[in-house]
């Protein structure tokens, strides 16, 4: 097989998914962001993406907190800098570690499911039946979904810069021996509302991704069982590394000075 | 002669290199029934999709009562297909709604009416197709194959439309049931008066619920005529259809042993 005709093929397709991307994106926002709105559809989702994500995003904050606390402490006794441990952690927490984790465990959970219920719903022709049922699916469906993600992931990230601060401060203090009431100091003196702004809009574009994302893959997936199964998986894979691409434009943005 | 109030002029719709419509032309005249006949893959739901706006033909015009629906978008579309009641062959009710929800789902989204009124009316529309009201409260999850059909049938004349359509109404249902639903569709459809174009391979319900019948074949309608002369069409493709013969002109792409 010819190279070119391979690396020709690859890149017309990319570019036809964004292309895609873009239209789908368009109506996202020209249809399903625009009235009429459907107020109870968003607050069942907001509690769906946003509520019910809290256990798994919360325990991936502590556990990372706690991770970090420890590794910042055996890093930086070396050169006995172990009042830095607080700061650190509170910085790496809210600025990257909180809305990248709770983002991309949130694109695990809500982004598989908006992708398969979505996707089944295509292929058993309910999205058609909305449209014979007078009803904008792009309103119904997909306008509801972004907006509740963007208006609960920072709500979720904000918790879990709480609860990955709690998780290293319960580290610092109990198994590396810090003095609790300095932790706390530290993090309250060194915390700026730049740090977790920053991250706050960050997870409000991580909840646009990830809803965008699953609706779009859910939309287009056909075939039966095998389709939503593989819209599923791209729904994942495919807000898993615009999140973490995002987060890059986004870090280089938001703290170029 | 009055014009047909359903009338498709040379409708054509490829996807790909594949011509699935090749410039169909038909009409139904107002109160009618007309069922159209034919194999399995031929275009059949794609010309009701055509219809309803779910897809865009390539070209051809589509006049409902005497307006060109082609191409309408936003608000005329949504009036447009508030004149429309569908059944979907695997009944596409939504199943995170109760039954009585997917049955007012119509009045209460697309006409806004209040919840309570609208479930008196879905409760009535059950009534019927011949389910009780205590089916209301169940989901559709909960119910059997014919069940589903007849809730989707409630649905589909939930908002009292002037046309109906019905893809595949009888298909996977036993005989008995099938007859039932029969029955249903034409006490519907006399009660209402609505114009109705059906798609089956079912003979005896085409039989049943149709005025007219037509036939097509390779993307293009090779028959029509009164329901009642379907015996005596002279047509050979026609005759062996209708009665089921794997030899005829009509060749199946299947490989011989």
């Amino acid at each position: 097989m010819n190279i070119f005709a391979h690396i020709g093929r690859a890149t017309l397709a990319l570019l036809g998914e964004v292309g895609r991307v873009a239209l789908f994106l368009k109506d996202a926002l020209l249809q399903g962001l625009t009235p009429k709105i459907f107020v109870r559809q968003i607050l069942e989702q907001m509690m769906r993406i946003g509520y019910f994500s809290l256990p798994v995003v919360g325990l991936t904050a502590f556990f990372t907190g706690g991770a970090l606390a420890l590794q910042i402490y055996l890093g930086s006794s070396r050169f006995n800098a172990e009042s830095l441990v607080a700061s650190i952690v509170a910085l790496g927490i809210t600025r990257e570690l909180g809305p990248v984790l709770a983002g991309l465990m949130v694109a695990g959970r809500v982004g598989a499911s908006i992708a398969a219920e979505l996707g089944t719903m295509r292929v058993t022709e309910q999205i058609d039946a909305l449209v014979t049922l007078a009803t904008n699916p792009f309103k119904y469906l997909v306008g509801p979904r972004i907006i509740a993600a963007v208006v609960t992931l920072p709500l979720l990230v904000a918790i879990a810069d709480v609860i990955g601060i709690m998780g290293g401060y319960i580290v610092g203090t109990r198994s590396i021996g810090l003095n609790g009431y300095a932790y706390i100091r530290n993090t309250a003196d060194f915390l700026q509302f730049n740090d977790v702004s920053s991250g706050l809009i960050k997870a409000a574009v991580f909840g646009f991704i990830i809803a965008v994302m699953g609706c779009y893959h859910g939309f287009n997936s056909k075939g039966g069982a095998q389709g939503v199964g593989r819209a599923t998986t791209n729904a994942v894979v495919s807000s898993a590394i615009l999140i973490l691409a995002a987060n890059f434009a986004l870090t280089s943005l938001l703290f170029a000075d | 002669m009055a014009e047909d109030y359903i009338a498709l002029n040379n409708v054509k719709k490829s996807f790909g290199p594949k011509h699935v419509l090749n410039g169909v032309t038909v009409g139904v005249p107002k109160g009618h029934s007309l069922v159209v006949i034919g194999g399995s893959g031929i275009g059949k739901s794609v010309m009701l999709k055509c219809i309803l706006g779910l897809l865009q033909p390539d070209s051809g015009s589509i006049r409902i009562a005497g307006e060109e629906v082609v191409g309408l978008s936003g608000k005329a579309r949504d009036d447009y297909l508030s004149r429309f009641g569908m059944l979907f062959q695997g009944a596409a009710l939504f199943d995170s709604l109760s039954v009585w929800e997917n049955v007012a789902f119509g009045l209460i989204q697309g006409r806004h009416m209040a919840r309570a009124k609208a479930r008196d009316i879905a409760i009535e529309k059950l009534g019927q197709v011949g389910l009780t009201p205590e089916v209301a409260k169940l989901y559709p999850a909960e119910l059997s194959g014919g069940m589903q059909k007849r809730v989707g049938l409630a649905r589909a004349i939930a908002a009292d439309p002037e046309i109906i359509f019905f893809d595949e109404p009888t298909t996977g249902l036993d005989p008995i049931m099938a007859d039932v639903i029969n029955n249903l569709i034409v006490d519907c459809v006399k009660r209402l008066g609505a114009t109705t174009v059906s798609i089956t391979h079912d003979m005896a319900s085409a039989r049943k619920i149709a005025d007219d019948i037509a036939m097509i074949f390779k993307g293009e309608i090779i028959w029509q005529g009164p329901a009642k002369s379907i015996d005596t069409s002279g047509n050979p493709y026609v005759d062996q259809f209708i009665h089921g013969r794997a030899e005829g002109p009509i060749e199946m792409d299947v490989l011989k042993p």
